[in-house]
């Protein structure tokens, strides 16, 4: 099997105290979507976070396009292509959202006008909004600035740290959307969700997460089916 | 009372220290230094009582010292019956009128309902009350102050012993504490600094401004002291047969003894407030103070009410700085409100505290020691380096002559160097908290 | 009745030098909402360092003025503000670079800087003694009057003068100037917006790539010309005084606040608030009331609210109302 686009293997860490990832690996290919899921204290946006530099690796190498980039600060790794949506504090409150996706394209030096067309096409309630405070919006409308300003560096890896938190069910669906037609782009999507059964819908692998370490690792169609993953992660 | 063998060791060089000035350069600057240092020491405490207690940062030590310097005034010195007959009753009257009009106000804010018409009635309650006050209170303070106005033109005080006026200096300044930190308290730890700040400049205002209460800028010389003045000391025998004995003039003699005679007083003091001091940093209260302060979101959510403490640990300190003020001027004998300068009372006593070790009452101690010794030194010193600077110069060169002059402001340097080393090379102190 | 008297004598002894002071307050103020904004600290130097930043403008002005370097009918200091300005800036870098640079790699707690900044108000606070001594230095020249009291007079036949001092009219002038740059710096410049984003969100700042270190150094930048230039159009309205320069910075932090920390709009705001309270609450009212009231019932008093020595009671006052109120100032700034 050719090597995935990013690959997280074998990571063992944690934040300096014990090890919160085991031998944990998590990858994506190009253009597809991968979803972390699995019980509260799992480790999920640990791994994330892993693979994105946020917490030092004990063991294990990150490497994206076949690069080793283990060693590179998160800043270095935006530089790489990576964009990285947290879950909380993700946008700049009390700037516009035109600025928001600005500062989200921050680094480049080229002219950024046609990628914010494209962020504006893809969530067309920004553009109305563009010069309205990014706090004063609502939560969904937040994160899709969250999400805009991630995708302003033109990154081949899109992060999502558990998107839909705090949304309501139906910008939940609309943000899946999103995502998906992002996917399409050929833009590769590695995201953590609470809502596992919808994740996993969308998911082309999924990766059920328990203390730490690989539980299950299948396609997203395979784990829904599987009768395992339904009674312990999905409620049946 | 834990000290170590090397806190113990540091307190001797700085008396060794102190010794060597009393031997070449004189005992009586050893002994100011001494009495200083032990009154510094005592606002030290009071300051780490808020800052390393309790993680409080009050820049109105200035304030807090003179309101427990006017104590002094009040309670030691003789009333002036003309003064009194003449607009005492009036005086009394406005500052009553005055605190009905806030009281008043803060009635009107509580009982109606927010909006326009509480608005409008707040103001005119202020309004009616302004004019009202004023009319009463203008023309009395202006009577008062006519009384005999080159010595006196103020109420005078209650003409008790000078000593009682060190209770009454905490007291008084535990009751602006209070005020501030009922405002300031729980909110940003900075808002604390700023309006500690504003309430001393307006304290220092208040001072200088309203002469019937304690002269103003004019002063108030020869308050009785609590230890006979050197003057006095010089026709006793015993005095004078001491001096014969060390071979020093009489009056210098006298003038050591009558210094250590504040000297015991001052200690006295400081070795009861260190004693209540360890004892309270070392009992539950102490602990819970600094876990507190250590965690003040978990001590929240263990249901401590966090503000209200802090509030009490900030009246007390602040009362030990009035108690260090009055200290001060009944050691002075004046109440000289221009010589109140925040560098000097308020800064000052903060690079001694975190010189000393923020949260050690022993380090607080041997900071104002420390410090208060570079202050007095640092001047001369300086003098000497450009003295040295400027010997190859011209005699009447303007550079020199300025130099010269600005020898005096070498202190500020040193200690806003010292005090920045400190907290980048030795953030603990000199005797850290333990 | 004369209004138009009673309009040019307020106007006169309270509106205009309230206005300069006002702007003189609000370019101070906009220094410390930015630092708090940037560093997340009250900067207790800002006083001094404005002092330190006058005591160079009057070197220069000293110097420009011995070598016979003159601007005419304006202050020779306007000159001289560029090499204050440079001065400062590499004074601030400096006091960055060896003092608060560390408790940020460290991560100190905010006290800890404020303590810092203590420790370099002692240091700037020596230093400009050193230089000017403790008394106070005039280094206006010039023309002194746009127009002067008889002037005015003559020209309007009014019994009421007023006179507008060159130093009020450039203070003001140069307030509103930088103001707008200021605006324009922080709303349209790239520069400008990553500081707002390194205020707003300093993670996701880090995120976007935008380098802190960078971001500081613009900031003490800025704040070097803010402050000098605030210095310098105060010490040129009232003349310099090391003292009165630390004195300010109790109004400085009410504007600050009252305009809610972090607001730079709210400074400016607050300052002018500041400004005109104290002027007004400490302004004798008599003679406007004279103008304004019938014949026969004008006021015999001062009415005068309050002395004023007393105007850092009033200042006072508003911090704590506004700490009481509406802890978050006017235009919501950050409150922890």
């Amino acid at each position: 099997m050719a090597e995935p686009f990013l690959i997280g293997e074998s990571m063992t860490g944690g934040y300096g105290g014990a090890d919160i990832l085991h031998d944990c690996t998590i990858a994506v290919e190009k253009g597809q979507i991968a979803v972390i899921v699995g019980p509260n204290g799992a480790g999920k946006s640990t791994a994330m976070k892993a693979v994105f530099g946020m917490l030092k690796l004990r063991l294990g190498t990150v490497r994206l396009a076949g690069e080793d980039i283990t060693a590179l600060t998160p800043q270095a790794r935006v530089s790489k292509g990576m964009g990285f949506v947290p879950q909380t504090s993700n946008i700049f409150p009390s700037m516009t959202v035109e600025e928001n996706l600005e500062m989200g394209a921050f680094i480049r030096r080229d002219e950024i006008r046609a990628t914010m067309e494209q962020v504006y096409e893809l969530f067309p309630i920004l553009r109305d909004k563009r010069r309205q405070a990014a706090g004063e919006l609502s939560g969904g409308q937040r994160q899709q600035v969250a999400v805009g300003r991630a995708l302003m560096t033109q990154p081949s890896v899109l992060m999502l740290d558990e998107p839909t938190a705090g949304v309501s069910p139906i910008v939940m669906d609309e943000l899946f959307d999103r995502i998906i037609e992002i996917a399409r782009t050929g833009i590769s999507i590695l995201m953590v969700e609470q809502n596992a059964r919808q994740a996993l819908e969308i998911a082309d692998k999924g990766y059920v997460l328990v203390q730490g370490e690989n539980r299950y690792t299948d396609t997203g169609q395979a784990l829904l089916a599987d009768p395992d993953v339904r009674k312990s992660f999905l409620g049946g | 009372m834990s000290l170590t063998a090397r806190d113990l060791g540091l307190f001797a060089i700085m008396f060794a220290v102190l010794a060597m000035v009393a031997m070449f350069q004189s005992p009586q600057l050893a002994v100011t230094i001494l009495n200083m240092s032990l009154i510094s020491a005592i606002m030290a405490l009071g300051v780490n009582m808020q800052w390393g207690y309790a993680g409080l940062f009050n820049v109105g030590i200035m304030g807090f010292t003179a309101v427990g310097g006017l104590a002094v005034v009040l309670v030691a010195q003789p009333p002036v019956p003309e003064a009194w007959a003449a607009g005492g009753l009036g005086i009394l009257l406005g500052l009553m009128l005055g605190v009905a009009t806030i009281l008043g106000a803060v009635v009107v804010y509580k009982r109606m309902a927010p909006g326009r018409m509480r608005g409008a009635a707040i103001f005119a309650v202020v309004a009616v009350g302004y004019l009202v006050t004023s009319q009463v209170f203008g023309p009395a303070k202006q009577a008062v102050q006519a009384v005999n106005p080159a010595s006196e033109g103020y109420l005078g005080g209650a003409g008790l012993p000078v000593i009682l006026a060190w209770p009454v200096g905490a007291v008084f300044a535990a009751g602006v504490a209070w005020l501030v930190g009922k405002v300031s308290l729980g909110l940003r730890s900075d808002y604390l600094a700023i309006a500690t700040l504003g309430i001393s400049e307006i304290v220092i205002a208040v001072l200088k401004h309203e002469r019937w209460l304690a002269r103003g800028v004019n002063n108030v010389t020869g308050i009785e002291r609590p230890v006979a003045r050197p003057i006095e000391l010089q026709p006793v025998p015993w005095v004078q047969s001491l001096a014969e004995t060390l071979g020093w003039s009489v009056s210098q003699t006298a003038s050591v003894v009558s210094g250590l005679g504040y000297s015991a007083l001052f200690l006295i003091v400081l070795a009861i407030l260190i004693w209540l001091a360890e004892r309270a940093l070392n009992s539950p209260w102490g602990r819970m103070m600094r876990a507190i302060r250590d965690n003040e979101v978990s001590a929240r959510a263990m249901g401590k009410d966090v503000t209200r403490r802090h509030l009490m640990i900030f009246v007390l300190g602040s009362a030990v700085c009035g108690l260090a003020g009055a200290m001060m001027v009944s050691m002075d004998g004046q109440l000289t409100p221009g010589s109140y300068e925040p560098l000097r009372f308020t800064f000052l006593i903060w690079v001694m505290v975190i010189v000393g070790g923020s949260g050690n009452n022993w380090g607080a101690v041997l900071g104002a020691f420390v410090i208060w010794f570079l202050w007095v030194q640092v001047e001369p010193a300086g003098r000497w380096f450009m003295d040295m600077v400027t010997s190859g110069m011209a005699l009447d060169s303007d550079l020199r002559r300025h130099l010269l002059d600005s020898a005096a402001y070498m202190r500020l340097l040193t200690m806003g160097v010292a005090l920045l080393l400190m907290l980048r090379f030795a953030p603990r102190g000199l005797i850290p908290e333990r | 009745m004369e209004p138009l008297n009673a309009l040019v004598s307020v106007s006169n002894f309270m509106l205009i030098p309230a206005f300069a002071y006002g702007s003189q307050l609000a370019l101070g103020a906009l220094g410390i909402t930015l630092i708090f904004s940037i560093l997340r600290f009250a900067h207790f130097a800002h006083g001094d360092t404005m002092a330190l930043g006058t005591a160079a403008v009057i070197g220069g002005t000293f110097f420009l003025q011995a070598q016979g370097v003159t601007i005419g009918r304006l202050p020779t200091a306007l000159l001289a503000i560029p090499f204050g300005i440079v001065v400062m800036i590499l004074y601030l870098l400096a006091a960055d670079k060896l003092v608060y640079k560390y408790f940020r790699k460290v991560k100190a707690k905010p006290l800890t800087f404020v303590m810092a900044s203590l420790g370099v108000m002692f240091v700037t606070n020596g230093i400009t003694r050193l230089f000017m001594g403790v008394g106070e230095t005039r280094f206006e020249d010039g023309e002194r009057f746009l127009f002067t009291v008889r002037e005015f007079r003559d020209w309007s036949g009014l019994a009421e003068g007023m006179a507008l001092r060159s130093a009020q009219a450039i203070t003001i002038l140069t307030a509103l100037i930088v103001m707008v740059a200021l605006f324009w710096f922080l709303n349209r410049t790239r520069a400008g917006k990553s500081m707002r984003a390194y205020s707003d969100n300093e993670d996701l700042a880090l995120l976007s790539g935008i380098n802190p270190e960078r971001v500081v150094v613009i900031t003490w930048t800025i704040t070097a010309i803010l402050l000098v230039l605030a210095g310098t159009l105060y010490g040129l309205d009232k003349g310099f005084r090391p003292f009165n320069y630390f004195q300010l910075l109790l109004p400085m932090f009410a504007a600050a606040i009252l305009g809610g920390l972090g607001s730079p709009l709210g400074a400016i705001v607050g300052a002018y608030v500041v400004a005109f309270a104290e002027m007004g609450i400490t302004y004798a009212w008599r003679r406007v009331f004279g103008y304004l009231m019938p014949d026969g019932l004008e006021p015999t008093s001062m009415m005068q609210l309050l002395p004023v020595d007393y105007k850092f009671a009033v200042t006072f006052a508003i911090l704590v109302i506004v700490l009481l109120f509406r802890p978050t100032g006017i235009f919501k700034g950050k409150v922890l």
